[in-house]
């Protein structure tokens, strides 16, 4: 028998639930503000033959939109293959090995089988993101590594947990190996219990809706998540759509990445080959396949958030020609870089690519930076060590309907950055502006949101500044003859004298004393649509604002004011538009 | 002053209509009304109500107020227009926010800050986070900033300075200043309603209070100035958004306070209802066209947060009710996705066009078509539409749009937009319940509104909530909360203390201090109070952590052993984790001051001489009503007329002013003394 349409949708929604209590429960209980404030966790259900995703939390962080299908899955091939023990009741697995279907070794998934009747019926996964996991630097993002080792501790799929007990001989040699370990059991901890509430509301969906139906349901709604997919890519114009995007350097050897990408249809499916993009780097900007292939999935869930998240939506996504590319790194390659910022840029070429053919739907560029900022020092009037991160929003791309959005969350995050004065609390720092980066945003007839400009000073001691951002070099696209966004500019200012790093947003370890200031302006979105057809009232009213000169108001949107308060000058305007 | 309670009005302008309930305790007279709200002036729809319900002005003692004009004007950023003056270099701090965007996924979003920019001026000053000074603040720039803004037309000020919560002396400085040149009292200082770090949400709290202070300013003014013209000479009280009140001498200084306190007053009524029926624990529930309100109440006291967001990056963080607005109204709109999946919602017809049912050109199936489809909402008021719409034409776009996609007739497909819809409601509460750490199926549901009641058995049931309340007018329920409200003060104290570095007696002395302002508080109202109560709790997290949990006192002088097994069991509790060695810190002491009116009689909200004398002769009626995928011949009562003692089995509908109240096969109704019904939910039936 087939089950009815609408028992299918109650069943799927109530696996969309068990999720959803999952992300509840693991953010409310994890001690690391960055799974407690910013979200960085997701947790979900995969098939227990292939790892395939059946439901995951709404929300969880994007990028790990597609990871977990692709570490489940490869947790599954090394079993069967006899690589990993197989697993018991009340086992969990932890892995964070980025070739094993991750991200970044920070992001550490779990995973538990989950059974019916005896049987394996299928896994419960999550991943949070630690805030340490050893190597060269606190936190993990290395500008200048060249091997994942210097990236941090990399485990490979074990059980962290032997039949519900945690086994703390495994445990401490975690311990031993990161910094602030201390509270690390109480990140572990929560991860578990999310696992162990999805465990029960599971049963609990399966009790009353009996495992058969419950099966029968996952397969079909498998197959009609593709044929929704399949419906939005029919309305995508056949034909080649390519675009380039580039990432400024990867920290180490200082040229640009090109990811190279066209994007067709394929009979129901949508193929995107990323064909010549720059072959695998010698820094931290190198993604691996699970990563790559969650950027495309995510970008593609940004321009259709109706699709739910199912491997079934995954399907008719093809993509292909990342061998042999930085989109698709093998050991040793260092990986920091792939879900902060790679990623980002992944989502950037989809965008550029669709925005022809989907102008509705798709924006001009992002700001597609996280904007990482770390500076680690001591502070002698308390006497110990620090580790400061700002992170940093900047403009989104201009739209069909309105501006970009101004100091937006990054691509793949829906984190908060932290306040000013928290900082100021906790480290021995003062900011002498947050404030919006005039001029950013990519002039269009939609503009781009802006970035912001923040500049901060050393008080105390002595400290190394770090940066892992990008678009110094190229700011984020305009599109359809919008101008680019304003690129990232990055000043350090050392006993007076300003340096700017020489990949321009990445350098490592720029040594700090009392009184240096740190000055980052984050990139604006893309523009879009012609910046000459912008109404002259909006350019007006942006000048008036300050945030345009209008002098940029004259040269990047053809509007010439005149007076204090601004006023347009209708005649020359006419002339200056043509 | 005594403790018994004079003749007193409630009065509550929602966004359609402004209820009234008056209730005169000596001679156990109720009276009600209904009329439509006048949003520009609410006074007139205020005035309105009262003559409608024919109150004697004169003879009145006391107005209890709910007013939606500062929440509208928030909302729809009708603001005075205000100015800003800060710290230099922060001027953009309101119109950055916190690096977010709406929507997880969906690259857009639109914000517009409370100030413009151009309204924001800076002036050199600063304070480092011990509070101590590192710039002087630069009196010259400021009298010339406040100038600027007053040439530029402001009519409302915010002070708003880096760390002021830690050192407030330049904030303090500028108001002298300010008040010497600024030609009216609206001035609002950042630190002066939330002395807490994050400077972004202190100055947006303290920016809706400046900008919405002086049309809360007019708007008393105006009500005082028609309720004094008819005579009155009693005491008006405003509800604040923690579902206390306080006069409406007062509540314009801290005018952010009134924001959402429509929807908390419905919860403090439930509250009352609830502690006078014996369910202390309660899930509300209010149903209106567009969206769902959802709040939960222990031992009957309504959950308060400070940390309310009451839209996208729109942080006011006083103490309010903590209400969530979930899932689907009324009008949300039914539709069959690519995938072949029914799907109803987010989207809504809202008021314009609104259901099909309402005959004003909607076009899409709602929820509201699918409960008139399945005859839970009776057919025959179609006929009273001038559009001329009735159940056929209402079928067969059911038909067109669902029921042929999915494979189903029109009554299956309604009866699948209802399932689905209460399944995702149900989904909804359920997450508000446990994000709050408490368990459904522990609580009794409140369900209020004009669909509440219709909806809430069938929620129950999925939830595992044992018992459904239905109040006596769940269509006036805001008007109650105003005449049922206590005076109410929160006050919050960040010590951000470990446990162990913790001096003995700290604690108590916080506590004590802010009791004692709370008693002095309440004295300067002119209202008869019965009793003084105090409610102590601290937020407090395991060290390391970021998020906080709500232990509440019962003893307020608590040693340090206490507070760390407290903790930890009030974690145990919620997140099932045991941390013993890791060690708690106390972030936030806090004391809620609550002057206890005295008891109200609600039995009267029904009229006792309305009653009839048996069920049979409550009874109105029947027609046929969809359940489970058959009709049944479904009886239908008069609420008003139902005996004083009665049981009822389920199904059955009880029609009242605005209501209709659904209770399924199965289910079991009775009274009880204020005439409020108490269902028993029966065993699930899945088809």
């Amino acid at each position: 028998m087939t089950l009815d349409p609408i028992t299918l949708t109650v069943i799927q929604a109530g696996l969309q639930q068990v999720c959803d209590e999952m992300d509840l429960s693991f953010s409310r209980a994890a001690f690391s503000p960055v799974i407690a404030e910013a979200n960085d966790r997701s947790d979900g259900i995969y098939a227990a033959r292939d790892g395939a995703l059946i439901a995951q939390g709404a929300g969880g962080l994007p990028v790990f939109v597609g990871t977990m299908q692709y570490s489940t899955r490869v947790l599954i091939e090394r079993i069967a293959n006899g690589k990993t023990p197989p697993p018991q009741p009340g086992d969990i697995y932890i892995v964070n090995d980025p070739y094993l279907g991750g991200t970044h070794l920070m992001d550490v998934r779990f995973a538990k089988p989950f059974y019916r009747g005896g049987k394996l019926f299928c896994w419960l996964s999550n991943t949070g993101h630690w805030p340490d996991t050893g190597g060269a630097v606190p936190g993990g993002f290395s500008a200048s590594a060249t091997a994942v080792e210097q990236e941090g501790l990399r485990l490979p799929p074990v059980r962290l947990f032997k039949q519900g007990e945690l086994d703390s001989e495994i445990f401490s040699i975690i311990c031993s190996n990161i910094r602030v370990a201390d509270q690390r059991i109480g990140d572990v901890q929560a991860q578990a219990a999310a696992l162990l509430v999805g465990e029960d509301r599971l049963n609990a969906l399966m009790d009353r809706y009996g495992d058969d139906d419950v099966a029968q349901a996952i397969a079909e709604l498998r197959r009609r998540a593709a044929t929704q997919m399949r419906a939005f890519i029919a309305d995508i114009p056949r034909g080649r759509h390519s675009a380039t995007a580039w990432i400024d350097s990867d920290g180490v050897v200082n040229e640009p990445l090109a990811i190279n990408l066209t994007v067709f249809r394929d009979g129901p499916d949508l193929v995107f080959d990323f064909a010549g993009s720059s072959p695998p780097c010698m820094g931290p900007m190198n993604s691996v396949r699970a990563t790559t292939l969650s950027a495309v999935y995510l970008a593609m869930r940004h321009i259709f958030p109706e699709v739910p998240m199912s491997a079934g939506a995954f399907e008719p996504l093809r993509v292909r020609g990342i061998e042999n590319t930085f989109l698709d790194a093998h050991y040793p390659r260092p990986v920091s870089g792939c879900a902060a910022e790679v990623s980002q840029r992944i989502a950037e070429a989809v965008f550029a690519a669709l925005v022809p053919a989907l102008p509705d739907r798709v924006t001009a560029a992002p700001a597609g930076t996280s904007g990482n900022f770390a500076l680690g020092g001591h502070d002698p009037a308390r006497g110990r060590d620090f580790v400061m991160y700002q992170i940093s929003g900047g403009g989104y791309g201009g739209n069909a309907t309105h501006d970009g959005l101004s100091n937006g969350c990054s691509t793949i995050g829906i984190s908060k950055a932290p306040p000013v004065e928290i900082m100021e609390q906790a480290f021995p720092v003062l900011y002498h502006r947050y404030a919006l980066h005039e001029g950013s945003g990519g002039a269009g007839c939609h503009r781009g949101g802006f970035g912001i400009d923040y500049e901060v000073e050393l008080r105390r001691g002595t400290a190394l500044a770090s940066f892992v951002m990008d678009h110094g070099r190229f700011g984020p696209q305009g599109v359809l003859g919008g101008a680019d966004g304003g690129v990232n500019r990055v000043t350090v200012t050392r006993n007076g004298q300003p340096h700017t790093p020489p990949h321009l947003s990445k350098e490592q370890d720029i040594p700090l004393r009392a009184g240096d200031r740190v000055h980052v302006r984050t990139p604006g979105g893309g523009g879009y649509g012609d910046p000459l057809t912008r109404p002259p009232q909006a350019v007006c009213e942006d000048v008036r604002l300050g945030r345009y000169t209008p002098d940029q108001a004259r040269e990047l949107f053809g509007v010439a004011l005149t007076g204090t308060p601004p006023e347009i000058d209708a005649t020359e305007t006419a002339r200056l538009r043509g | 002053m005594g403790d018994s309670r004079g003749a007193v009005v409630g009065v509550d302008v929602g966004g359609t209509f402004t209820d009234l309930v008056a209730l005169d305790p000596a001679r156990g007279r109720v009276r009600l009304a209904k009329v439509p709200s006048t949003l520009d002036n609410q006074a007139f729809g205020v005035m309105h109500a009262l003559s409608t319900a024919e109150i004697d002005l004169a003879a009145l003692d006391l107005i209890v107020h709910g007013t939606t004009t500062t929440t509208n004007a928030v909302l729809e950023r009708k603001l005075a227009r205000t100015g800003l003056i800060t710290t230099a270099g922060f001027r953009d701090i309101l119109e950055l926010g916190r690096r977010t965007r709406p929507q997880a996924y969906g690259m857009t979003g639109q914000f517009t800050p409370l100030i413009p920019r151009d309204l924001r001026l800076e002036v050199p000053e600063r304070m480092d986070a011990g509070g101590q000074v590192v710039t002087p603040l630069d009196e010259t720039a400021l009298r010339g900033a406040a100038q600027a803004l007053l040439s530029a037309g402001c009519v409302s000020v915010v002070v708003h300075y880096l760390h002021a919560y830690a050192n407030p002396v330049h904030e303090l400085r500028s108001a002298e200043i300010l008040r010497e040149l600024w030609p009216n009292d609206h001035i609002t200082l950042g630190h002066a309603l939330l002395s807490e770090s994050r400077e972004f949400e202190r100055g947006v709290t303290a920016a809706a209070n400046a900008a919405v202070q002086p049309l809360l300013d007019r708007y008393i003014r105006r009500l005082v100035d028609e309720l004094s013209g008819g005579g009155y000479s009693g005491e008006l009280l405003v509800m604040n958004g923690n579902g206390g009140m306080v006069s409406a001498a007062h509540v314009s200084r801290e005018a952010a306070k009134t924001v959402m306190s429509g929807p908390a007053s419905g919860v403090m009524a439930a509250a009352y209802t609830g502690r006078r029926a014996g369910l202390e624990n309660l899930i509300t529930y209010d149903m209106g066209g567009t969206s769902t309100d959802v709040a939960l109440i222990r031992d009957a006291e309504p959950a308060v947060s400070n940390e309310i967001e009451v839209e996208y990056a729109m942080p006011i963080h006083v103490p309010m009710v903590d209400v969530r607005t979930v899932g689907a109204g009324g009008g949300s709109i039914a539709r069959v996705n690519a995938a072949g999946l029914l799907q109803v919602g987010p989207d809504s017809a809202g008021a314009t066009p609104g259901p099909i049912c309402y005959g004003k050109g909607g076009t899409n199936p709602t929820i509201s078509d699918a409960n008139l489809l399945l005859g839970r909402l009776d057919p025959s008021r179609l006929n009273t539409i001038d559009g001329g719409i009735g159940a056929p034409d209402i079928a067969q776009i059911f038909d067109r749009k669902l029921g042929q996609p999915l494979g189903l007739c029109a009554t299956d497909a309604a009866d699948a937009v209802i399932r689905v819809a209460n399944m995702k409601m149900a989904g909804a509460i359920r997450m508000v319940s446990i994000s709050l750490g408490a368990d459904p199926r522990d609580f009794a549901l409140f369900a209020f509104g004009g669909a509440g009641p219709l909806h809430a058995c069938a929620l129950a049931r999925e939830l595992g909530i044992p018992r459904v309340l239905v109040p006596a007018r769940p269509g006036i329920t805001n008007a109650i909360g105003c005449v049922v409200a206590d005076l109410r003060h929160d006050f919050v104290r960040t010590i951000n203390t470990p446990l162990d570095a913790l001096e003995p007696g700290r604690i108590a002395a916080i506590l004590r201090e802010q009791a004692d302002e709370g008693a002095r508080l309440i004295a300067k109202e002119r209202i008869a109070i019965s009793a003084t109560r105090q409610l102590y709790s601290l937020d407090m997290q395991f060290i390391g952590q970021t998020h906080l949990l709500r232990v509440p006192l019962s003893d307020p002088d608590p040693d340090r052993a206490t507070l760390q097994s407290l903790f930890e069991k009030a974690y145990f509790d919620r997140f099932r984790v045991r941390l013993d060695t890791i060690r708690a810190n106390v972030v936030n002491v806090n004391t809620s001051v609550i002057g206890t009116r005295a008891a109200l009689d609600l039995s009267a909200l029904l009229d006792p001489a309305a009653r009839k004398p048996s069920l049979d002769q409550a009874r109105t009626g029947a027609r046929p009503v969809f359940f489970d995928g058959t009709w049944h011949d479904t009886p239908i009562y008069r609420r008003e007329h139902l005996p004083a003692a009665f049981a009822l089995t389920g199904p059955a509908i009880l029609d009242q002013m605005d209501t209709t109240v659904l209770i399924e096969p199965g289910d079991r109704a009775q009274a009880d003394r204020d005439g409020n019904l108490i269902i028993t939910i029966g065993p699930r039936h899945d088809p």
